[in-house]
């Protein structure tokens, strides 16, 4: 397995805030990798450094094998990145603009055939302001993907999606983690992280406070379990066991019975202390 | 064409393929920013009619002959708004790529491998072919309804060519410097169009330059639009016209001199000072 992203030590401050107050990253080739943390914690300006667009004030950075503060066009080639959103008119259909998009790439995808893989292949011939929201999502995504790029970021991809059009544009998202396209997503939805990421760190005050897979991120699946009924509730380390007793009491059919753990919700608001 | 060399990779990546040359893909931003410009019809036919109805205005007013040339004032505003028309460059890249800056086009673009210099090249082509269409319909209405008459001869229409491509080129990437200068895209159209107005004002586009306090032509002087109203009177003014100039004479070299360290000067400080993203986003 090789390592896509490498970060050592990194740090960046804004005159006397300290944005990001030393990180380590290691994010695999082929992964799907989740950043998430409440707005200031120091996300976006850790993904700005890994993106090439900020410097950072110390630290080790590795992207794809090169230090992102000095971003080459070979580099940037290898490189796709979906921001969070553009606002100009759109004069240019589609087609033209992906088309126009693929001009910059030495490796480049056949235009129709990623419009067709981010489901606009209808609505080529449409002028790209005349789209709606989730519409202009997949063509910032289109444009992120025409260079074939080995990694690609995606920053709070489906902000204003509704829930159909989310479901898929995971389908879309998984799709490209299959063919090997390394992901780093940074999202404020943790439905979103558990449908889509391997792995997930949780960034607050500059830090990383937490890191796993989503199923077991902050001890979730070995947290004690709440067992509800009908009359009561009992937090316990063997919930199948209460169960069992309940079964015996009830004699039977145990009234409104829910057994839950922690929810990955829980376990995010408990690490970023609200 | 041109290829632009890329380090030799140390990737993985086998026999990676050349990058597009800047120059293609210069040329491809150009042929990207004339389909939107012709697309975005109510700006479109702001920006042809402006110095069309400038010039009828001007003109229906001061019909007037300038004593001692034969010449009417109408011909003097024809050659002045060519001038201007040669400029619109700095006023509509400075507050279009402000605006660009703001609603994030330009940080998608510096996402890619898209050159800053392809960039730069597609909005100075664009420009080129904008301004160019505004001359032409100056001169037709000019000469329709103005008594312009169009100079004969080629080496006037060489001059009128290098003056126009120089003046052109100039004042497009001074556009694009100053474009850095606002600090947001809604404060650009202030920001830009003001200094802009102030040189038409003071390089003879409006007000004849003999007739300019000295200290005020000395200012204009600095700038590109001055010269560039000087080449355009030689050029469709011609002899009767020289009398008019402070110092009698085009000054033809000079014109050259100065717009040509306007488009080296503008590049540097483009290719120095140039911006992807907007001031409150680091």
């Amino acid at each position: 397995m090789t390592t896509a992203v490498k970060v050592r030590g990194l740090t960046k401050r804004y005159g006397d805030v300290q944005a990001v107050g030393g990180i380590d990253l290691d994010i695999d080739a082929g992964e799907v990798f989740a950043i998430l943390g409440p707005n200031g914690a120091g996300k976006s300006t850790t993904v700005e450094i890994l993106e090439g667009y900020r410097r950072r004030d110390a630290g080790e950075v590795s992207v794809l094998g090169t230090d992102p503060g000095r971003p080459t066009r070979e580099w940037r080639s290898r490189v796709g990145i979906v921001l969070q959103s553009t606002g100009d008119a759109g004069e240019m259909t589609v087609r033209e603009t992906v088309r126009h998009f693929a001009g910059y790439y030495p490796r480049a995808q056949d235009p129709d055939e990623v419009i067709e893989r981010v489901g606009l292949a209808e609505k080529a011939g449409r002028r790209v302001g005349e789209l709606s929201g989730g519409q202009r999502r997949r063509v910032d995504v289109a444009l992120g993907v025409i260079g074939s790029p080995e990694l690609l970021f995606l920053d709070e991809p489906t902000t204003g999606f509704d829930p159909e059009a989310r479901r898929r544009f995971w389908e879309l998202i998984q799709g490209l983690a299959h063919e090997g396209t390394t992901i780093v997503l940074t999202t404020h939805y943790l439905d979103e992280v558990e449908a889509l990421a391997d792995r997930v760190a949780v960034i607050a005050r500059g830090r990383i406070v937490a890191e796993g897979e989503p199923s077991t991120l902050g001890g979730r699946a070995t947290a004690q379990a709440t067992v509800r009924w009908a009359g009561g509730s009992v937090e316990t380390g063997t919930p199948t066991r209460t169960v069992m007793e309940l079964t015996r009491r009830f004699d039977g059919e145990i009234p409104e019975l829910t057994v839950t753990r922690p929810s990955l919700e829980d376990v995010y608001l408990g690490l970023i202390g609200s | 064409m041109t290829q632009t060399t890329t380090a030799p990779s140390v990737s993985a990546v086998a026999a990676s393929p050349a990058m597009p040359s800047t120059l293609r893909l210069g040329l491809s931003q150009a042929a990207a920013e004339n389909r939107t410009f012709f697309r975005r019809r109510d700006a479109m036919i702001f920006t042809f009619s402006f110095p069309i109805i400038l010039l009828v205005i001007f003109g229906s007013i001061f019909s007037s002959t300038v004593e001692g040339t034969g010449l009417t004032v109408s011909q003097l505003y024809v050659a002045g708004l060519i001038g201007s028309a040669t400029m619109t460059g700095f006023q509509n890249l400075g507050i279009g790529i402000a605006l660009n800056r703001d609603d994030g086009t330009l940080k998608r673009l510096a996402g890619t491998p898209l050159p800053p210099a392809a960039y730069f090249m597609g909005k100075a082509l664009n420009t080129l072919l904008v301004s160019f269409v505004q001359v032409v319909i100056l001169l037709v209405i000019g000469v329709a309804l103005f008594d312009l008459d169009l100079p004969s001869a080629a080496s006037d229409w060489l001059t009128f060519t290098w003056v126009f491509v120089l003046g052109v080129l100039g004042s497009s990437l001074l556009g694009i410097a100053v474009s850095s200068l606002p600090r947001s895209g809604s404060s650009a159209s202030a920001v830009i169009a003001m200094p802009f107005v102030v040189l038409q004002f003071i390089s003879g586009v409006f007000i004849p330059a003999r007739e300019l306090p000295e200290w005020l032509s000395q200012i204009a002087a600095i700038f590109p639009l001055k010269w560039m109203c000087q080449g355009f009177r030689a050029v469709f003014l011609g002899e009767d016209g020289a009398t008019l100039e402070p110092t009698n004479s085009y000054e033809l070299g000079r014109v050259a001199l100065i717009l040509g360290a306007w488009v080296i000067g503008g590049l540097v400080l483009c290719l120095t000072t140039f911006r992807w993203k907007s001031r409150n986003d680091g």
